[in-house]
């Protein structure tokens, strides 16, 4: 089985998640860049972290067989933070890079007049760099949040198949999926959404459009529900064919569109990125693994 | 105009290539050029308009590194050295990993003594990334300090860069390396562990050859 997590925030976890993701069958990702945890202060505090999303973290995922891509924007959390905005100024830069596969995280937050604007920003970047778009909806009113979102997209031109709407549940995939955009779903330990639920809402509207995600980051989540989501499709009578379209072609063709996907024997027909070697040497922890 | 060796051939490189990368390549060459686009602009996307990939010359030279390295010769041919180093400096500093190298290895076909791209090399010997600490120890790395070169060979030693990507180890190699080496054979066999044939090779340069010139003072 292969699976592309199209929605990990790698650089929070350990390389004991890498080798276990890795074993689990994970062979691609995309982080999309968020907030750290707390709030950042600068700009250049973005940028150091978007230097490591587009280097550092890209060269550890590869050491264990895995592919790293990500998405960049100033996250709904930091929006409102006037220390933070100027970011906005600096997304070009790092959104022409190879590997860069959509525009986002971006969205709302709290709701407010300052994540508008960002929002409204950051989806005209995507339609002129055509770059999908990453768009998180609220925790708390996700419905309203939904809803909000939704009115942006459209307002903003942008092709609704350009657009994956993140972090959805049973009372929010409707509307999404009646606009034509594609469906994240996030599966947690106890929040948001279950691998349960998650077959559930397949059976209910198919697997068209559906990208399904850890979003694993520093908080309690897990890494390897995309699997266990996959696993419980399979107990519920899905096929093969259907878990691979949800976990690698969906996520594959959605990301596509950016025309930076950086997967072996893709795009131009060279051997990409070979994984982790240095002239044959595999180097772990900084060393020659035998 | 600055000299920038290519990192291949051009006709190579094109062969290696193919028919449209090569014309992707020759357009975006021709663009920097005329000045109708930057090098900040075509930098980040050239190797998705050509190609990527080991050049498979057995000196682990890729594709898109020779690709990049060509667009940074050409903008040269207009650029004074303070102005080339400017532009190498930013195209670093915003640069992807790939794209760091690629600078990397511009930098070690510059033998212009006015172009002094050492902070870029300290820069990537600070990183774990073992490309970009290979690149660094190019012939380039003739502008370091005799302290930061040394550490720069230990450093390759302890992520496993191969010393074949240091340039001048031989004519370089003096009695406190050797000893820094020495050091850390020391700790490698103390905790059980292979000492690399690489650290055995730097061992064995401990009676300098006398008539190679030491170019640190
Ligand atoms: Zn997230």
């Amino acid at each position: 089985m292969r699976i592309f997590d199209p929605h990990i925030h790698m650089t929070s976890r350990t390389t004991d998640d890498y080798e276990r993701m890795h074993a689990a069958g994970v062979r691609a990702v995309v982080e999309p860049a968020f907030w750290l945890g707390q709030p950042r202060t600068n700009v250049g505090s973005f940028t150091d972290y978007f230097d490591a999303l587009v280097g550092w973290e890209r060269f550890r995922a590869a050491q264990f067989g895995i592919t790293h891509h990500c998405t960049i924007a100033l996250n709904p959390k930091e929006a409102n933070d006037p220390r933070c905005v100027g970011v906005l100024d600096v997304l070009e830069r790092y959104l022409g890079k190879d590997g860069v596969v959509a525009v986002g995280e971006i969205g709302f937050d709290s709701m407010g007049e300052a994540e508008e604007e960002a929002f409204r920003r950051q989806l005209a970047l995507a339609v002129e760099f055509a770059l999908p778009a990453m768009v998180h909806t609220p925790h708390r009113d996700k419905e309203g949040g939904t809803a909000r979102t939704l009115e942006l997209v459209e307002e903003s031109g942008i092709d609704p198949g350009m657009v994956v709407v993140d972090h959805l549940n049973e009372l929010t995939v409707g509307p999404v999926d009646e606009r034509g955009c594609w469906m994240g779903f996030s599966i947690y330990p106890d929040t948001k959404m279950d691998p349960q639920r998650m077959v559930r809402i397949l059976q209910d509207r198919g697997t068209e459009r559906v990208l399904v995600n850890s979003a694993a980051d520093w908080g309690r989540s897990d890494p390897l529900l995309t699997r266990v989501t996959a696993d419980a499709m399979l107990a519920a009578g899905f096929s093969d064919d259907d878990v691979d379209t949800v976990m690698w072609r969906n996520p594959v063709e959605f990301f596509g569109q950016s025309g930076r996907l950086l997967l072996d024997g893709e795009s131009d027909g060279a051997d990409l990125r070979s994984p982790a070697t240095f002239e044959g040497n595999s180097v772990l922890r900084g060393e020659p693994v035998a | 105009m600055t000299d920038v060796r290519l990192l291949l051939p051009a006709a190579d490189l094109r062969t290696a290539l193919g028919a449209d990368p090569s014309a992707a390549l020759d357009d975006m060459l021709a663009s920097v050029a005329a000045g109708t686009t930057t090098l900040a602009r075509t930098f980040p996307a050239a190797a998705r308009r050509t190609a990527r990939g080991p050049f498979g010359d057995g000196d682990g030279h890729r594709i898109e590194d020779a690709v990049r390295v060509e667009l940074i010769a050409t903008a040269a041919t207009d650029l004074g050295p303070e102005a080339l180093l400017d532009e190498l400096t930013l195209l670093y500093r915003h640069g992807d990993a790939d794209e760091k190298r690629a600078v990397l290895h511009a930098l070690a076909g510059i033998d212009d003594p006015r172009v002094d791209g050492s902070a870029l090399l300290l820069d990537a010997l600070r990183t774990n990334d073992v490309r970009l600490v290979a690149a660094a120890m190019g012939p380039h790395a003739s502008r370091l300090s005799a302290h930061d070169w040394r550490h720069g060979v230990l450093k390759c030693l302890f992520v496993g860069v191969p010393l074949s990507a240091v340039a001048d180890l031989r004519t370089r190699a003096d009695d406190e390396l050797v000893a820094m080496v020495g050091r850390f054979s020391d700790e490698r066999r103390a905790a059980g562990r292979p000492v690399p044939d690489d650290a055995r090779t730097v061992l064995a340069m401990s009676a300098p050859d006398p008539t190679a010139t030491a170019p640190e003072g």
